[in-house]
């Protein structure tokens, strides 16, 4: 709202708003993000989509082939459906798991005991590393033969092959990859619950109101806007996962997940770019529903002031 | 929202106001959220400390005995066989030689732009803010394959590629970190920047500042808490990169020092020892970087999440 009074005011009494140079560093200082982004991002983006409806392997001719590309993804490719599965089990853990424990610890350390500091860092450490590592780290701990996990359960006699067993590696990744977003998502929040007002907390337990009763119906409502970027850090880290099982093994044998797929066809010896599109424009028209849910939000913030 | 408008900035300037806010009032149920935050700390923790033990210790014996065992013989001999036989000083150069950069120019173009769309009151701004920030938000393997023909297109002289191309040279993997982050450093950076009083710019116009004095000599020097924040995250994702290295660099002496990691599993697959140290020692750079830095990272953090 501002935004806007001011917006009107200085049209109608400003004399002229910008001169030559101001246009000049305007116009190439806005000039070249504006054009890396729409090169880099936004038309690859559309190409992408162009290209997931043809047969290209990247040295051909590109012959268009309709639909093609997308009946074999949903009919013959053993691997996609694993991968959709993985990819919304990974979005469920993060988003119904990972979120609300990084929320509860930084309830927790905002609360002011003593140390939090320390248990902050400490619990914000995995974030900083790199997921590769993550994934080294992951072996360590539930490797068969030597991981650590198998000596704490005491059962070396008959191990348990954590990452080799498809049917439950991709569970210990998920316990790895909500090791480093529960630290993000703790750290978001922390700074969200900093900026609340302490009046409101206090007004509310003037009222009489219980802790959890202020939490829910005080303080999580005055959190939307962090709550909108975690809703969207978490979908984008799910759809986005790749470097944990790539570092694993490759992201086969369980670990399969739509990223991994793209990069194999597109990347891999089979060159299929095509197809490799078509797996990425499925991935796409996921990320968009959630971006665009996303930037209405935005939207309605900015009218509102 | 106007509340946190106005508050966030002034506890940036201000760490001793939180750190007062802090002092422990004492209740028997703090103990109960001591013993969980500490059982919470060392959980977390725990991987660390096994691969940082791990890599102390020489692979027969935890071949022998387990990771989880006592130690008989401790050494740094890891960290050194790590560090010289993998090459993995060149290859920490290959990281900063993308990241540093990287990060600079991000937060060059994201703050202008992001100075543009909240201080200049242009049309369009609001679409601009969206164009960048859903850009972000793309998956990165969607744009991978156009990109990777584009910059195998892309001729650059031998003095800027050994390779002749954009494609299998840094300038490649420069460029998405670039086109990629600069929508997340617009998105926090616009945020912050409202949160800043407009009449500071309307002052310096009536004086007859032009834009680049605006931009560059009034509000990035107030933007210093977000920035620092920004390009604390900002070095900790391009230094930690996996992908575009892995797809738009094929020459192995050119890999940053992430994939390196996966070179040393190659050669030595079965040696998780020194894996281990080669972990910690990749890692060691952003876990400094984020200790250094980390009261400002929150702070400047604080500033950006809590206007959505």
């Amino acid at each position: 709202m501002p935004l806007k009074t001011a917006r009107r005011a200085g049209r109608r009494t400003g004399p002229r708003k910008f001169s030559n140079r101001d246009l000049a560093v305007i116009g190439v200082l806005l000039g070249i993000p504006i054009l890396i982004d729409l090169a880099l991002i936004w038309g690859p983006t559309l190409a992408s989509i162009g290209l997931s409806f043809t047969s290209w392997d990247g040295i051909g001719d590109i012959k268009w082939v309709g639909t093609d590309n997308y009946q074999a993804l949903f009919s013959d490719y053993p691997p996609f459906w694993p991968a959709v599965r993985n990819n919304v089990l990974w979005l469920a853990f993060l988003g119904l798991v990972a979120t609300p424990f990084g929320l509860l610890l930084a309830v927790l350390i905002d609360r002011g005991v003593r140390f939090s500091r320390v248990y902050q860092s400490t619990i914000y450490m995995p974030v900083v590393l790199s997921l590769a590592i993550v994934g080294f780290m992951a072996q360590l701990v539930f490797s068969r033969d030597q991981g650590a996990l198998n000596a704490v359960l005491g059962n070396e006699d008959n191990p348990v092959d954590w990452l080799g067993d498809p049917d439950l590696n991709i569970w210990m990744v998920l316990i790895a990859a909500a090791w480093r977003h529960t630290g993000y998502v703790m750290i978001l929040y922390l700074a969200g619950l900093k900026s609340v007002d302490a009046s409101l907390k206090e007004a509310a337990a003037i009222d009489g109101a219980g802790e959890v009763q202020t939490f829910f119906r005080i303080v999580l409502p005055t959190l939307r806007p962090v709550n909108v970027i975690v809703l969207v850090i978490t979908v984008i880290e799910a759809l986005r996962a790749f470097d944990i099982v790539y570092a694993i093994n490759h992201g086969r044998n369980g670990l399969e997940l739509l990223s991994v797929l793209v990069t194999d066809n597109i990347i891999g010896e089979a060159s299929r770019i095509g197809f490799g599109s078509a797996v990425a424009v499925v991935l796409l028209t996921v990320s968009l529903g959630f971006i665009v849910t996303y930037l209405v939000q935005e939207l309605r913030g900015e009218k509102k002031g | 929202m106007t509340v946190t408008t106005r508050t966030a900035p002034v506890r940036a300037d201000a760490p001793a106001e939180p750190a007062q806010r802090k002092r422990p009032r004492v209740r028997p149920g703090r103990l109960g959220v001591h013993a969980f935050l500490m059982t919470v700390s060392l959980a977390f923790l725990a991987p660390l400390l096994l691969a940082v033990y791990a890599s102390l210790r020489p692979y027969e014996e935890t071949a022998e005995h387990g990771y989880f065992s006592l130690p008989r013989h401790l050494s740094f001999d890891y960290y050194k066989q790590a560090f010289s036989d993998s090459g993995m000083g060149k290859y920490f150069v290959n990281s900063l030689i993308i990241a540093v950069p990287g990060v600079l120019l991000t937060l060059f173009l994201a703050s202008f732009v992001a100075f543009a769309v909240t201080r200049l009151q242009m049309r369009g701004g609001l679409v601009l803010l969206m164009v960048f920030t859903a850009g972000n938000l793309l998956p990165q393997q969607v744009i991978v394959t156009p990109l990777y023909v584009l910059f195998n297109k892309i001729d650059l002289p031998y003095w800027m590629s050994d390779s002749m191309t954009m494609y299998d040279s840094y300038w490649a993997v420069l460029a998405v970190q670039v086109a990629f982050q600069v929508g997340f450093c617009v998105f926090v950076l616009a945020n912050f920047m409202r949160t800043l009083p407009m009449e500071i710019v309307e002052a310096a116009r009536v004086d007859g500042a032009g834009v680049w004095t605006q931009y560059w000599r009034i509000t990035v020097p107030l933007c210093r808490p977000a920035l620092a924040a920004l390009g604390t995250l900002q070095f900790t994702w391009m230094y930690n990169d996996f992908l575009w290295a892995l797809v738009f660099i094929s020459n192995g002496e050119k890999l940053p020092v992430t994939s390196a990691l996966n070179n040393l599993r190659g050669q030595f697959f079965t040696d998780y020892n020194l894996l281990a140290a080669g972990s910690v020692l990749v890692a060691l750079p952003t876990v400094l970087v984020f200790l250094l830095l980390q009261r400002h990272f929150i702070a400047g953090l604080t500033l950006g999440a809590s206007k959505g």
